[in-house]
């Protein structure tokens, strides 16, 4: 009952900090709304294209944008003092971690949502299955981004090394996670990595859902593999919060 | 009562000594001031009693060793930088830590009267002054009464005023039983506390009241103390 009650405190603190930063909360749920506009503009006369690229960005985004902030934040409460003053209270290393995952959870489920209703009711975005699908898998990679970040927030010193995990970790995965060349047309050993990365599973549900009329066991067993990847990652964030050094 | 009682406590980082053995107690119902030059190893040895620090030899916080899960609720730490959520109010900041600590919201607010920033708990802790501040951090560490206060600096900066006014209330906590260790680089804040530790790279100086202290060294102030037992020592 405790740990419940300071995993939602957490939760709420972390919402009200966000809301206090109006214009962070502004860019988060406006940014990947204009890039997709702005990328159904550029296909304006190309379709086809717009519609093979623009399912697999909704997985995206709010994969990038999710890492960038919880690492940030995480960092900052790692840095600021309140996280070792955290750890001399009742608190579990894991009522923090749920917390943070509850509440940027929470956001990206609303950024997922304006993006995908966005992309599929204005832009026309063509989607043979079924549209809550789509918002499934954005879900999952916001959290997928959540828990990345959290991870990733732990080897960072400064804010500034956080960003550099961007390209470090985040661009390799969106390189060969089959956005820009089918995965099938990878050499091998490119292939057999982009199975060992979490995005991969992400992209492929996407374009899954847009080219079958109905949810194949392909498209869950992506979707398990993903969650997989969320547990394991704020598991092993929960790890390396040190309550003694 | 012994509150804290440290035996050849050891505290290594990395390959640096920070303490060496250290010997002290500290009676409960005192303001026991640590003094000690930065780099000393005050902070060090404030994080070891509040179980965030590892620590070798023995260190026993209210009869049990430094760290262990059940004296959480009876400990209150004021880090040296308030360790607030800039972009929190004053409210919010100790609403949440009050649910953390399992507190009642109205005991919260009746500990942001206790140190005066009843006025202030709408306000941003951001465009708080430096000394509003640090007593944003003391309150939070207030809440749930506990027994030990473990202080770092907490009136460093502060202006005249405001200092005489958190002493007295550190006074007020020490009479209502509890142990107060308030760390300082300051000398004359040394004048205020009964009992002292005095400490200089990870070694002990002094650990008894400064009644004694001065009559021991015969000097007229505890920065005169602090040079003359360096000298002994040497």
């Amino acid at each position: 009952m405790y740990h419940l009650r300071a995993t939602f405190a957490t939760a709420g603190r972390i919402l009200q900090q966000l809301l206090h930063d109006k214009r962070t909360v502004a860019l988060m749920f406006l940014a990947p709304t204009i890039l997709m506009g702005l990328l159904a503009w550029v296909f304006s006369n190309n379709t086809h294209m717009f519609n093979s690229i623009a399912p697999a960005l909704l997985g995206v985004f709010p994969f990038v944008i999710m890492f960038l902030t919880t690492s940030i934040t995480t960092l900052r409460e790692r840095t600021g003092g309140t996280l070792e003053r955290l750890m001399t209270m009742r608190i579990s290393k894991l009522d923090i971690i749920v917390g943070y995952a509850l509440a940027f959870g929470l956001f990206g489920i609303v950024q997922s949502i304006i993006t995908s209703s966005v992309a599929i009711y204005w832009l026309g975005m063509d989607v043979s299955g079924p549209q809550w699908f789509v918002i499934i898998v954005a879900i999952t990679d916001t959290l997928l981004g959540v828990a990345l970040g959290l991870l990733a927030s732990a080897f960072a010193r400064t804010e500034f090394q956080a960003v550099q995990f961007m390209p470090a970790f985040i661009f390799p995965q969106l390189i060969v996670c089959g956005l820009f060349v089918p995965l099938a047309q990878l050499p091998d050993a490119l292939n057999a990595a982009a199975y060992w990365l979490p995005l991969t599973y992400a992209v492929d549900a996407l374009n899954g859902v847009v080219t079958n009329s109905v949810i194949t066991a392909d498209m869950w067993r992506d979707i398990w593999v993903v969650c997989c990847f969320i547990v394991v990652a704020l598991a092993l964030a929960s790890l390396t919060l040190r309550r003694r050094s | 009562m012994n509150a804290i009682k440290a035996k050849e406590l050891v505290v290594q980082k990395g390959k640096a000594n920070i303490l060496h053995g250290l010997e002290m107690t500290i009676r409960a119902g005192t303001i026991t001031g640590l003094i000690g030059p930065s780099g000393s190893g005050k902070t060090t040895l404030m994080r070891a009693i509040v179980g965030v620090q590892k620590y070798s030899g023995e260190l026993l916080v209210l009869g049990k060793p430094a760290g262990a899960v059940s004296l959480r609720p009876r400990l209150g730490y004021v880090t040296q930088s308030p360790a607030v959520y800039d972009d929190l109010t004053v409210k919010q900041n100790i609403h949440y830590f009050a649910r953390v600590v399992g507190v009642a919201k109205h005991d919260a607010d009746a500990v942001l009267a206790q140190v005066r920033l009843d006025a202030q708990q709408g306000q941003l802790v951001r465009s708080l002054s430096g000394g509003q501040r640090a007593r944003v951090s003391l309150a939070i560490a207030l809440l749930g009464d506990p027994d030990i206060l473990i202080l770092d600096e907490p009136t460093v900066g502060l202006d005249p005023i405001l200092r005489n006014e958190l002493w007295s209330q550190f006074s007020e906590l020490a009479r209502q039983g509890k142990a107060l260790l308030v760390s300082s680089h300051v000398m004359d804040e040394a004048e205020r506390c009964e009992e002292l530790v005095l400490i200089r790279d990870g070694n002990l100086l002094w650990n008894d009241s400064r009644q004694k202290l001065m009559e021991v060294t015969k000097a007229s102030s505890v920065s005169d103390a602090f040079v003359s037992m360096i000298k002994r020592e040497v």
